[in-house]
């Protein structure tokens, strides 16, 4: 292990200056920063919402789109309750007017059973009060209407709902320390810190990305623009930048996201552009290898928010569960509407009702605390590692403040932000780190007092302490590896900070300090390990 | 270069007879483990836990819920609480609001300054949080009576009702997430070692973090996300030296083939005992300057961490090694076979 071969130096030097070019944006000012050529990595560690503030939106529900898809659920709830009595009731006119649900009864003196079929209705499983009303009418028009108190339960689900899939959307990595809050019954608060773009967050936010998938019905443009339009169908515009031209499709959706499980970009080798390759859950592949059996030739269409991505011709049954979006689109559109259907659509539109911006949460006399503590804390981890180490001690210094660049480099990469707690933490990651360097050194310790002469007590200090550094770290490194799968939120976000931690300082304490100790040893040659 | 290093923490060679306590050590974890759980289901020994779980409402799991709730001092972020916006035509000091919030509210109150909307006349805002399951309108009060004192013509222009920061969805999956990665690790160490091993260092880091959690019960200290944040730390903190610990267990098991088990622990926790010490001295350094200079903001964070290294590193000794004695390991041959998967013995 004393001969480092040249390929680790090579590795080491490269990774360290990646990591400064990374981690340097940090220490400049921001204006410096924007000044520099466009070759140089500019991103920054974002400060936290505690540290310095950031932008606040306010968004509200559209609690009468929410109705109005209620209230389209309970007139078909009605009509299939009418069908399902023994003998049928039938019914005329299903449908929504205004605020109330309403079917007309072909018989009026059916409205006692007709009052009977449907009185389960009233009741739901989710609430615990009753959550229609229904106004019978003597000819023969039953009308229903949402009670208040379901009606603000609704939309108090939907803003929860929401929120976790906003925080999909802006949050994707659970780095960026932003606070999602309902507040009162129908609004949700949107605080992220500093630089963040306030129009990125609107733009992320601002669309339901609803995708479904819908029969075209070839009819020319011109016949729909007369108004011919065949029942039951519409007119989708192509979406903006990607769509190629309006199509005629059915109103039904035969297929819907919530199908979706995953949707990645990916460059298609054949056609020589962007594709998003989704796959769907095993429900969805049924559905979607039906549609395509029974539809060969005739073509269908990928909508999101009612705009056509894209209208492909289906040349043979799918039944695999995955298939590919074509379009125009560009490396980032492809990844940016990739996010959105990962991120799962919006049960209802969000309206931005509010734009503020916030000062930090903590008062500057905390920050300075705060920070004051975490560089004191820095420097007593490494004095201790001096006094208890000697010379070795300095080579664990070196290798730890690689370490402490190289973290504050990966963390830049991913855009993460620092909150006070989460300054700390990185300290702490750091004092933590010099558990591969002790027991690197221990080992070379007991090597030598085992009688081995201090070459072969640092080879034998290094490979030996590999496999406990290697068994150790791994565990760590599987658990982060679930909690980032699984979690969400600020659980994937520790688990992020967490592997970048275990990453560098493995390689740091192994790599880095192995190459230092491999050159003292060939300038000094020292007959006595000087731990 | 003689007088290095400047401290040596132990003699060269210690002989510790840990074995010896472990029934103590077994006495005292238990109790401890005990202390923690009843702490958590009686609302830190103010409760009768049946009485809340009747009076709670829901399926089963919610009421449990509702007992666990009370276990702990949540804060803001779990519990949701009031917003309020403030106005003035004079400028906010906000040291001076959130002391005032500190007078008439326990826990924590969060104060922001907001630039404020365009058509409201007044240039200064400012926005106070703080927790509260009764709807706060006492404390609402109690600072609009005295909001005077912070800013002249400050007066509340909205006060509304936020819910936590942690959402049901966020808090059951971070829950989910937490138990798959603990049954991975378990069947890791299970692979590189014996299943004995895998068990006992699960149980020492459930031991590690219901006392974590027994401690912010029992002194009300509050709990926050931060605090959700340290005991993840503490768990791989607890797992990696556990993992060290073992490894040198299982050398020793390969080297000294017919020593008796409960020497080969003590032979194998003196050898480790160094590195113990110096890599957990390290952390707690750390930490206690976290503690002492980094304020309120900080201390909650520290104090976690700072009592879940202290007992990550005894349960290691006293918890994941006992536990290996108790259940035995498979000696001989298989042993020498290097990471090979081994069957359960």
């Amino acid at each position: 292990m004393l001969q480092v071969a040249r390929w680790r130096i090579i590795l080491v030097l490269v990774v360290a200056a990646m990591g400064i070019a990374f981690a340097y944006p940090n220490f400049v000012p921001e204006n410096v920063r924007n000044s520099l050529p466009s070759f140089v990595p500019k991103q920054a560690i974002n400060l936290g919402l505690d540290l310095r503030g950031g932008s606040q939106l306010l968004l509200e529900i559209d609690t009468n789109t929410l109705r109005r898809q209620q209230l389209d659920n309970v007139a078909d709830q009605m009509a299939s309750a009418m069908r399902e009595a023994e003998p049928r009731i039938t019914y005329t006119g299903r449908g929504v007017v205004g605020d109330a649900a309403r079917i007309r009864l072909v018989d009026p003196t059916q409205m006692e059973r007709a009052q009977q079929a449907i009185a389960n209705l009233v009741r739901s499983q989710t609430s615990a009060t009753p959550v229609l009303e229904f106004t019978p009418h003597p000819d023969g028009l039953i009308e229903a209407r949402l009670t208040d108190a379901y009606a603000r339960e609704l939309s108090r689900q939907a803003a929860q709902q929401s929120i976790e899939v906003i925080r999909r959307r802006i949050d994707p990595t659970g780095t960026s320390e932003v606070d999602i809050r309902r507040q009162g019954d129908r609004r949700i608060v949107v605080q992220a810190p500093g630089v963040t773009d306030p129009e990125l967050l609107k733009e992320r936010i601002g669309q339901t990305a609803l995708m479904t998938f819908h029969l075209v019905r070839e009819v020319s443009p011109e016949e729909a623009a007369q108004g011919t339009l065949p029942p039951g169908t519409f007119v989708a515009q192509p979406y903006p930048q990607i769509g190629d031209a309006p199509e005629v499709v059915e109103r039904r959706a035969r297929l819907t996201g919530e199908h979706l499980t995953r949707a990645n970009p990916q460059m298609d080798q054949q056609q020589n552009q962007f594709v998003l390759a989704f796959q769907l859950d095993n429900r969805g592949s049924t559905i979607f290898c039906r549609i395509t059996r029974d539809y060969v030739n005739q073509r269908f269409a990928i909508l999101l928010d009612n705009q056509v991505l894209t209208a492909p011709r289906i040349n043979e049954p799918i039944c695999g569960g995955s298939g590919q979006i074509t379009g125009n689109f560009t490396p980032e559109s492809a990844s940016e509407l990739a996010l959105m259907l990962n991120a799962g659509a919006l049960p209802t539109p969000l309206t931005v009702i509010e734009e503020r911006t916030v000062g930090a949460g903590l008062g500057q006399d905390a920050i300075e605390a705060g920070v004051r503590a975490s560089i004191v804390a820095g420097i007593v981890t490494l004095v201790f590692m001096l006094l208890a180490y000697g010379l070795f001690g300095v080579f664990a210094c070196l290798a730890l403040i690689v370490n402490g660049i190289l973290i504050v480099a990966a963390m830049s990469m991913i855009g993460a932000a620092l909150t006070l707690p989460g300054i700390a933490g990185l300290i702490l990651t750091i004092a933590m780190a010099v558990d591969a360097n002790v027991l690197i050194y221990e080992r070379m310790r007991e090597e030598a007092a085992a009688g081995r002469g201090p070459a072969l007590a640092i080879d034998a200090g290094f490979s030996r302490a590999m496999i406990t550094i290697l068994d150790a770290n791994l565990t760590t490194i599987l658990a982060a590896l679930i909690l980032f799968q699984f979690g969400a939120g600020p659980v994937r976000g520790f688990a992020w900070t967490l592997s970048i931690g275990v990453v560098t300082s493995v390689f740091t304490a192994v790599l880095v300090t192995q190459i230092m100790i491999a050159w003292w040893f060939r300038a000094a040659r020292p007959k006595q390990l000087p731990i | 270069m003689a007088m290095w290093p400047l401290i040596r923490l132990l003699p060269k060679k210690t002989n510790f007879t840990y074995v010896k306590f472990a029934g103590f050590a077994a006495f005292l974890s238990i109790a401890a483990v005990g202390a923690s759980l009843v702490s958590m289901f009686t609302g830190g020994f103010r409760d009768n836990p049946i009485a809340v779980y009747q009076q709670a409402e829901g399926s089963p799991l919610a009421r449990m819920g509702a007992v666990m709730e009370r276990g702990f001092n949540l804060g803001i972020d779990f519990r949701g609480g009031t917003s309020m916006l403030i106005e003035s035509p004079n400028p906010i000091d906000l040291e001076a609001l959130r002391a005032l919030g500190g007078r008439v509210q326990d826990g924590e109150v969060g104060v922001q300054s907001t630039t404020c909307r365009p058509q409201d006349a007044p240039p200064y805002c400012a926005a106070l949080d703080f927790e509260s399951t009764e709807g706060g309108s006492a404390t609402v009060e109690a600072i609009r009576a005295q909001l005077p004192t912070v800013a002249e013509g400050a007066r509340i222009v909205g006060v509304d009702v936020v819910g936590a920061a942690v959402s049901e969805e966020l808090f059951s999956g971070g829950l989910i997430a937490l138990g798959l990665a603990i049954l991975l690790m378990l069947i890791y160490i299970w692979f590189r070692f014996e299943w004995q091993f895998g068990l006992g260092g699960v149980l020492a880091l459930f031991h590690d973090v219901i006392l974590t959690l027994g401690l912010f019960s029992i002194f009300r200290f509050e709990f926050t996300l931060t605090i959700i944040a340290a005991l993840l730390t503490i768990i791989g903190y607890s797992m990696n030296d556990t993992v060290v610990v073992f490894d040198r267990l299982r050398e020793n098991l390969r080297k000294y083939k017919k020593m008796p088990m409960s020497e080969l622990i003590d032979l194998s926790l003196n050898e480790t005992l160094s590195r113990t010490i110096i890599t957990g001295c390290t952390a707690l350094f750390a930490l206690v300057g976290l503690l002492y200079l980094g304020g309120e903001a900080l201390s909650g964070f520290a104090i976690a961490m700072i009592f879940g290294i202290i007992i990550g590193t005894y349960s290691s000794l006293y918890v994941a090694a006992p536990a290996i004695l108790i259940w035995g390991v498979k000696r001989g041959r298989e042993g020498e076979k290097r990471g090979a998967p081994q069957t359960a013995g």
